[in-house]
């Protein structure tokens, strides 16, 4: 499927598929491993992670010109952060329930590597409105991602879906789905799925920060440049290489 | 006694981790070889001690005498970055050989949510400094536990043969939901 550059279209297939921040990108893992009990947890931090994505990028794309080149991350960390704020006091009024099982994971949206890399890598270059459907598209994509990963936790793990009942009685939970160890071992089934459909298609598995040299911290060191280019930046070419 | 429990409790039990999940790309990127495993882990520790003082202080005498808690999250993120700044370039001009050591692994850690993640953890469970402090003390030394045994792992996985999709992130997750399943072991110390 071959679309157009930078159109709202492009950019939300984009993040959904062709350059997933989870399944692709690897980014964004401490959220998706630690709210993903249940599909409604997975769905919540989602959108509260898309909503921000978008309003940070665009603002940040407004912006972009007046901002001095070297004083760019600590800007972009302000943006992002009175954003996260915003949607922390939003949430702790009008979702109680859902704040309190996300907890302090809200606030950690600061520090999620997607926000920051794509404020980096397609914000502070583009347009407005492209920079608004490119946080849109990542952020569905990164709901999606962390619906798949809860559906399948709350299934096996509580045998519920959404809190209803789906199996039948005579199945018994496998409790440890919903607690740390289920985390890791759905996501490494998932992502190992993904490569095999891609391995399939033809195309070359997406970033992998476990081969990295030294950091596998793409968003922020690598695209970021922090490390002054100290270490090697293998998720970036990948990224650069991708086939679209 | 209480902060005794408190430090078994972060380094082992609620492992940062393998059960809160904070650090994962770091756990995930610097775990290929043990040495830099613990080059990390060292750098990690430093910082997230540091941070917590520097945090918790500033929350107390600063934050909370002017009524403005909820800048908290804006706070922490900018002390966390400038800290790591500041470290960087101390030890450059008075500890060369530290930063030999920590150097390249220090502008990592600014955006480790393990770093924030324990900073805003303090003012939720209302721990007082040094409870604070030694809390994010042991939370890094779990930290360093967690990413040193999973680089031996993988040094001794490189020899293995791992089916075709399964080969880097996936497998690593799995060894790393191993590793969590034993850590439950801990949680009889309660």
């Amino acid at each position: 499927m071959r679309l157009k550059k930078d159109t709202p279209v492009e950019r939300i297939w984009n993040g959904i598929y062709i350059e997933n921040p989870v399944f692709c990108l690897i980014l964004g893992m401490c959220p998706t491993l630690a709210t993903t009990t249940s599909a409604l947890n997975g769905v919540g931090m989602g959108v509260s992670t898309m909503i921000i994505l978008m309003l940070a990028e665009f603002i940040i794309s407004l912006i972009r010109g007046i901002i001095p080149d070297r004083m760019r991350m600590p800007a972009y960390i302000v943006v992002i952060a009175s954003f996260v704020t915003i949607v922390d006091f939003l949430m702790e009024g009008f979702t109680p329930a859902l704040y309190d099982s996300l907890g302090i994971y809200i606030p950690l949206i600061v520090v999620n590597c997607i926000i920051m890399g794509r404020a980096e890598a397609y914000a502070g270059k583009m347009k407005p409105v492209s920079a608004l459907f490119d946080g849109l598209g990542m952020g569905l994509g990164f709901t999606i991602a962390l619906f798949l990963l809860g559906s399948v936790r709350e299934i096996i793990g509580a045998g519920t879906w959404f809190g209803i009942k789906v199996t039948p009685a005579s199945y018994v939970p496998v409790n440890i789905f919903v607690l740390a160890p289920g985390a890791f071992l759905v996501l490494g089934f998932l992502v190992a799925v993904m490569n095999k459909l891609k391995i399939g298609a033809g195309r070359r598995p997406g970033v992998d920060p476990t081969q990295g040299n030294m950091c596998g911290d793409c968003a922020n060191c690598m695209k970021l440049g922090m490390c002054g280019g100290k270490t090697e930046c293998i998720a970036a070419e990948a990224t650069g290489k991708e086939e679209v | 006694m209480e902060i005794i429990m408190i430090a078994i409790a972060a380094c082992l039990i609620n492992n940062v981790v393998l059960s809160q999940f904070l650090g994962i790309c770091a756990f995930l990127g610097v775990s290929q070889k043990s040495e830099s495993a613990s080059g990390m882990g060292m750098a990690v520790t430093f910082v997230l001690t540091l941070a917590s003082l520097v945090c918790g202080v500033i929350y107390r005498f600063l934050l909370v005498p002017f009524h403005v808690e909820y800048l908290k999250t804006i706070a922490f993120i900018l002390i966390v970055a400038a800290l790591v700044q500041f470290v960087e370039m101390f030890t450059k001009k008075f500890m060369p050989s530290l930063y030999e050591a920590l150097g390249i692994y220090l502008p990592l850690i600014t955006t480790n949510c393990a770093v924030l993640g324990v900073a805003l953890l303090n003012v939720q469970n209302e721990y007082d400094i040094l409870t604070g402090t030694v809390h994010g003390f042991a939370t890094a030394i779990g930290f360093w536990l967690a990413i040193v045994i999973l680089s031996f792992i993988r040094e001794k996985m490189v020899y293995n043969d791992v089916p075709g999709p399964f080969k880097g992130f996936p497998i690593v997750m799995i060894t790393s939901a191993l590793m969590s399943i034993a850590f439950f072991g801990f949680a009889a110390l309660k």
